[in-house]
């Protein structure tokens, strides 16, 4: 009977006892979403185009943050330093459209699959190498990150709302907005739906296969710089960042592989929820719940819609 | 025809290259394997304990030729503070005659426990592992010094309880920790110790995949409100936390940390960490005449892989004192056998007969580096005091004077653990070996 109370009553007379602390949990949710739902972004664009599981999503997440952070600490000004960022995140593109993906084309996806674990640990060494092991401190200040928190007031206490995760925030949604117009009213956003609906037809009409897939994985890349960024001013730039990029795994699980609007509500339903059940049902399983309640949620979905959220339902006959 | 030969010559060398075992170090020196690791999430721990164990020890080998005469081999082996690198990293090394290890991890440390009397090398764990692993006579093997995770946790609760434990009846007291073998560590002496006191005990623990993923832990400290936070931290953990409390704007003279962040886990926080404290047993800081010599003999001649400015940091100090004690006991160990090269098996009686005194620190050109200590075949940690020092904004500052362990509750319970260890390891052998301080 206790156990029920605990699991039932207890939370909910919580969170209407407290309703500063379940704002404040919504809003941490929210902010670790919109994170998650960026590094699922990335995931999304390089599957829907080249139906490549891109393993290296995280480490590209943690190179790009430390190739900012590497080249001011070399003496580089923090804004010319973002633009060769943003240039060695297109080099990467085009070095890996040149060195894996075409001579793999063709090839089953387990093979390319396999592929995106090697660029993984070529990124690690290449970032060790050139950078060290070392965590760095992200240059919030030079890129003009706004510090600080600002208190709202509610009935029964206050919510604390950092002002960089606001700025994450408004930054993830012009980038989904972006993303979104690019894709739907540019000729190089069709080419890529193109691509996305069926490589052979995009071919047969002229589209560039070989430069549609540089794209996209530089706009993965750019992506992966603005999460880096962000998660990096939360923390440090270290390479135990690329383990956070696998909590999109369920958001991808919930969001589908193939759906950008999939990551963006994917990534805050985890993001929400693994906070409040860390929060509210947490202490009864001992603490430390919320590294294994996201892949809970995700199932939970998948035993209604086994195809996602807004991931396309694929029917085989056979 | 020419080429054919050659093509066959370097084929068939490089297979018997390759078939070839692994060759012991040459007879006069001493081969000491340091497990490392400069890369991945840890990093930013282990690169200046890294750096400060292999100074030390390439400042010897330059400064004196080595220790007694006799060169020593060092030789790093990167873990990634992986418990299964770490072991590969052991069979690798083993076979080179090791006089001694250094896991520089728990888990690893639990690991190759059971190894060391087999294999007859010493495990220095230096303030880490097994707590129970103090107690010489269950585990003849493996050293600690200079004090336990359980030491420390004792000498936290008494400076936060204005000097005692039973101060803290009726508080609430948050852990905040690292969840793998190292912060689940101290876990069963700090349930034993609420009860008796009759503090409230909430625990925080932080996966390592959410090292830099500490909201949820924060949110439940804002609701719990403890009275206190201890802090058991590693790797990214560590200036995570430093900034989330900042940012939950946590009374940071409540926040205490055991002995394991650096200096720059600290000031990636910028101002909000100011006040932040921890545990310490040494100096910080380069005015010490043996960091003088690690300057000029290796950094400065470009043996070394140390950045400017790391020395004097508190790893990288602890790092130096890490290697001080592994020189020490082969120069116990030289003394006791009368060898210059010695074996792991010397180097672990070595161990056994540490005497670091005031004099000897000065001798090492350490003055004043840290508090003195000895280890018996029947204690091989010391349980020596601490001390608090808080984080300035821009440096460490004394905040305490030195603690030393609750022994009264943390002795028998050590007894108890290392007797229940080795019951639940079946087989687990009667200590046999030579006691040289009896």
């Amino acid at each position: 009977m206790d156990l029920l109370r605990a699991i039932f009553i207890d939370p909910f007379a919580q969170m209407i006892g407290s309703p500063d602390l379940l704002a404040q949990t919504i809003w941490e949710g929210f902010v670790g979403g919109v994170l998650y739902a960026l590094i699922a972004l990335g995931f999304v664009l390089i599957f829907k185009a080249s139906g490549v599981f891109n393993f290296a999503q995280g480490i590209m997440m943690v190179f790009a943050a430390l190739t900012l952070v590497g080249l001011h600490e070399k003496g580089v000004p923090a804004w010319v330093a973002l633009i060769l960022t943003i240039a060695v995140m297109y080099a990467l593109a085009v070095g890996i459209e040149r060195l894996v993906l075409r001579p793999l084309v063709n090839q089953p996806d387990i093979i390319l699959f396999m592929a995106t674990f090697g660029i993984t640990y070529f990124l690690i060494g290449l970032g060790e190498l050139v950078f060290g092991g070392n965590p760095k401190s992200m240059i919030t200040k030079e890129l003009f990150l706004p510090g600080g928190s600002i208190d709202l007031h509610i009935p029964g206490g206050r919510v604390q709302l950092q002002k960089l995760d606001i700025a994450a925030a408004a930054v993830a949604l012009i980038m989904v907005a972006g993303l979104a117009l690019f894709f739907q009213k540019t000729r190089i956003g069709r080419a890529l739906r193109a691509v996305a609906d069926d490589h052979q037809a995009a071919l047969s009409v002229g589209i560039s296969l070989n430069q549609i897939w540089v794209i996209v994985w530089f706009t993965a890349g750019v992506v992966a710089l603005a999460t880096g960024i962000f998660w990096g001013a939360r923390s440090d730039v270290s390479f135990a960042l690329q383990v956070v990029a696998l909590k999109a795994l369920p958001v991808l699980i919930l969001g589908g592989l193939t759906s950008v609007p999939g990551a963006i509500v994917g990534g805050l339903i985890i993001g929400i929820g693994e906070k409040l059940g860390e929060f509210y049902w947490g202490p009864l399983l001992g603490g430390g719940i919320e590294s294994w309640l996201a892949y809970i949620i995700a199932l939970a979905f998948l035993l209604f819609r086994p195809q996602g959220l807004f991931g396309e339902k694929i029917i085989e006959r056979i | 025809m020419k080429t054919m030969t050659l093509f066959k010559s370097a084929v068939g060398g490089l297979a018997l290259s390759l078939a070839a075992p692994v060759t012991a170090v040459a007879e006069d020196s001493i081969y000491v394997p340091l497990f490392t690791y400069r890369t991945g999430p840890f990093a930013g721990s282990g690169t200046p304990i890294a750096d400060g164990m292999h100074d030390y020890l390439a400042m010897l080998n330059e400064r004196d030729g080595g220790i007694g005469g006799v060169k020593l081999v060092v030789d790093e082996c990167e873990t990634g503070y992986d418990t299964k690198k770490g072991l590969e990293c052991y069979d690798a090394v083993k076979p080179k005659n090791p006089v001694i290890v250094n896991p520089w991890s728990t888990g690893i440390t639990l690991s190759l426990i059971p190894k060391a009397s087999v294999d007859k090398i010493p495990i220095l764990s230096m303030a880490y592992g097994l707590s129970a692993s103090a107690r010489g006579d269950v585990f003849p093997w493996v050293f600690n010094p200079p004090a336990t995770y359980w030491d420390g946790l004792s000498e936290i609760l008494k400076y936060v309880g204005g000097g005692s434990i039973d101060a803290l009846k009726g508080k609430t007291v948050g852990y905040l920790y690292f969840d793998a073998g190292y912060g689940r560590e101290p876990i069963p002496m700090f349930q034993t110790l609420a009860k008796e006191v009759g503090f409230t005990l909430k625990l925080y623990p932080v996966a390592p995949a959410n090292m830099q993923n500490q909201s949820a832990q924060w949110l439940d400290i804002r609701r719990d409100n403890p009275d206190f936070l201890v802090m058991y931290g590693w790797g990214a953990m560590n200036p995570t936390a430093i900034k989330e409390a900042a940012k939950a704007e946590f009374p940071m003279d409540k926040l205490v940390s055991i002995w394991w962040p650096n200096d720059a886990d600290a000031a990636s926080a910028g101002d909000g960490a100011k006040g932040f404290k921890m545990l310490n047993w040494h100096g910080t800081g380069a005015n010490y005449p043996a960091l003088a010599d690690i300057q000029k003999l290796v950094i400065d001649k470009g043996k070394s892989q140390t950045p400017r400015g790391e020395v004097g940091e508190v790893l990288y100090n602890r790092g130096v004192y890490n290697s001080v004690l592994i020189a020490e006991a082969i120069a116990q160990a030289q003394k006791i056998t009368g060898k210059k090269v010695v074996t792991g098996e010397d180097v672990r009686r070595g161990l056994e007969n540490l005497n670091l005194d005031a004099a000897r620190f000065k001798e090492l050109g350490l003055d004043g580096f840290a508090g003195s200590f000895k280890t018996t075949c029947a204690d091989h940690n010391s349980h020596s005091a601490t001390f608090v020092q808080q984080w300035d904004g821009a440096k460490w500052t004394k905040a305490s004077d030195l603690i030393g362990p609750d022994t009264a509750r943390v002795e028998p319970l050590l007894d108890e653990a290392a007797k229940a260890y080795a019951e639940k390891n079946a087989g687990w052998p009667a200590r046999s070996e030579p006691c040289d301080n009896k």
